[in-house]
């Protein structure tokens, strides 16, 4: 491995890093300007053109905030649940193909820092890790809605993680592989939400409950549970779990636009003299951009419009509904696939 | 169920498309109405002379306690307002101030109006005190500032002579 190779993934690793972070505080934006529009308001409007400073604005008031630990809250465990929350977070995407190969500085450079052949597994195994975060941050608080909420997430994470595994699996059999890079290129001719409906509504909802996001936002109820597992957080402790939910929304959404959207394939745009054949495959990033847009737009859409669904209606809902479902369309997708033969 | 949340969607899509009814609150301010209660206003009459006889009716009428008034001697070389005294001191602590408006009723000489200023913020307790000099409303066009001095004899009733009421 030459020192090419290796700045190439620094670099590559870096840009994911930074615009996961700053992908997350332009959530936060996207999201109260798209609900405040869904209530008949106006949104966040006075930091900057548009608003346009409000993440800003909101991460140096965080900082500066107070950083408190509660006295019988167990220490060690307090501090690094937020950390065990957030990295997981981060590196889910790593394997998530941005582009195809473009040529820069007379180098082939692959659009997407790793593609592992089991890529899919290694998404799954990542986003499970980062319950522990939740619950030990529940747990290490000494906070009885804090605790609540602990527990509330690692059944509901765990009730609605076979279905979402079971999800990944209709498109990996029509693909025929676990890479997101093959994945992708098996789209080609039609994306996977048209070949798999049920597999998409299946992820689509299972990654509602995966990430906490309403209608599925039980671990941290506000009415019932303050603010559930981050209760005793404050500062930039309380600001690195908001990170992680907002950046697994957008890594949900990415995978989402991979799995089933054809990720970064969009129409050829070569013809445009702008663009021609030189800039065309710098376009992946784009088209990805854009579907993850669309996809965070649908999350975003459902909070507005779904009242929280109670708890046992939620346990019920991911092992009496979504489970069989979801093994029903595997079992269907095997079989077509075994008898069309991919 | 299913058919609900697409009727929910279809909704929220919908307002998303609809003009924000936000007031974008220092820039735009919404009107009040004509019967609003807000910070209180010492009125003057057209020549000047300020209405407030410093009576202290609307201190005891004040049920937060939130009213301080003293009164001084008028005479014809220093007078402020008709008749024999005057409030030397007039002091509302608005953060005592429930804006319920007994004051208003309780005044003889329609003195105090609650005005229709609700911006009110103050960074320090002994802000929220407002005295006279904040208070009062100017002098109108055509009035002089008081202390006047006017002819003896002239300004010998406290309480204006009641007429038919108009209003």
């Amino acid at each position: 491995m030459d020192f090419g190779t290796i700045l190439e993934w620094i670099i590559k690793a870096l840009i994911i890093v930074l615009s996961l972070t700053a992908g997350f505080a332009y959530t936060t934006l996207y999201e109260r300007k798209v609900l405040a529009r869904m209530q008949v308001r106006v949104g966040p409007n006075r930091a900057g053109p548009g608003g346009l400073l409000q993440p800003i604005a909101d991460a140096v008031k965080l900082i500066f905030k107070e950083e408190l630990i509660p006295a019988d809250a167990d220490k060690l465990v307090f501090i690094v649940a937020p950390v065990i929350t957030v990295i997981p977070a981060l590196v889910i995407t790593a394997v998530v193909p941005w582009g195809g190969t473009v040529n820069l500085f007379g180098r082939q450079v692959v659009l997407q820092l790793t593609d592992v052949p089991v890529g899919v597994l290694w998404i799954l195994s990542v986003t499970s890790i980062s319950v522990y975060g939740i619950t030990l941050a529940g747990w290490s608080s000494n906070n009885k809605y804090a605790m609540l909420g602990g527990l509330r997430s690692t059944a509901q994470m765990i009730s609605y993680e076979l279905a979402l595994g079971l999800a990944y699996v209709g498109p990996i059999l029509i693909a025929g592989s676990m890479s997101m890079r093959d994945i992708v290129e098996a789209q080609q001719k039609l994306p996977f939400f048209i070949l798999q409906p049920v597999a998409f509504l299946v992820y689509l909802i299972a990654t509602l409950a995966e990430i906490n996001r309403a209608p599925f936002d039980m671990p941290e109820a506000e009415q019932e549970l303050t603010a559930g597992y981050h209760t005793e957080y404050s500062s930039m402790k309380f600001a690195l779990f908001f990170m992680a939910e907002y950046i697994k929304m957008v890594a949900v959404s990415m995978i989402g636009a991979t799995l089933f959207f054809g990720g970064y394939l969009g129409p050829d745009l070569s013809f445009i003299p702008v663009i021609g054949p030189a800039i065309n495959p710098w376009m992946g990033p784009v088209w990805l951009f854009l579907k993850t847009l669309i996809w965070m737009f649908l999350i975003i859409w459902l909070r507005a419009t779904l009242p929280r669904i109670r708890y046992d209606r939620l346990m019920a809902l991911g092992w009496k509904v979504m489970f069989p479902v979801a093994l029903a369309s595997v079992i269907v997708t095997a079989t077509v696939v075994l008898l069309v033969g991919g | 169920m299913i058919r609900g949340i697409f009727t929910g969607l279809w909704t929220t899509l919908r307002s998303m498309f609809t003009r924000p009814i936000t007031i974008q609150y220092p820039e735009e301010k919404r009107p009040v109405r004509t019967r609003f209660r807000g910070r209180h206003v010492l009125k003057r009459y057209d020549n000047g002379l300020e209405k407030c006889i410093g009576c202290s009716l609307c201190a005891a009428a004040c049920p937060a306690d939130a009213i301080f008034v003293e009164a001084a001697e008028n005479t014809d070389e220093k007078r402020f307002s008709p008749g024999e005294r005057y409030a030397s001191t007039y002091e509302i602590n608005m953060l005592r101030c429930i804006y319920c408006g007994f004051c208003e009723d309780a005044c003889p000489t329609e003195a105090i109006v609650l005005g229709d200023n609700y911006e009110l913020s103050f960074t320090d307790r002994n802000q929220s005190i407002y005295n006279k000099e904040m208070l009062i409303e100017p002098v109108p066009a055509g009035g002089k500032p008081t202390p006047q001095v006017t002819p003896a004899g002239v300004f010998t009733r406290s309480v204006p002579e009641m007429k038919d009421p108009a209003d």
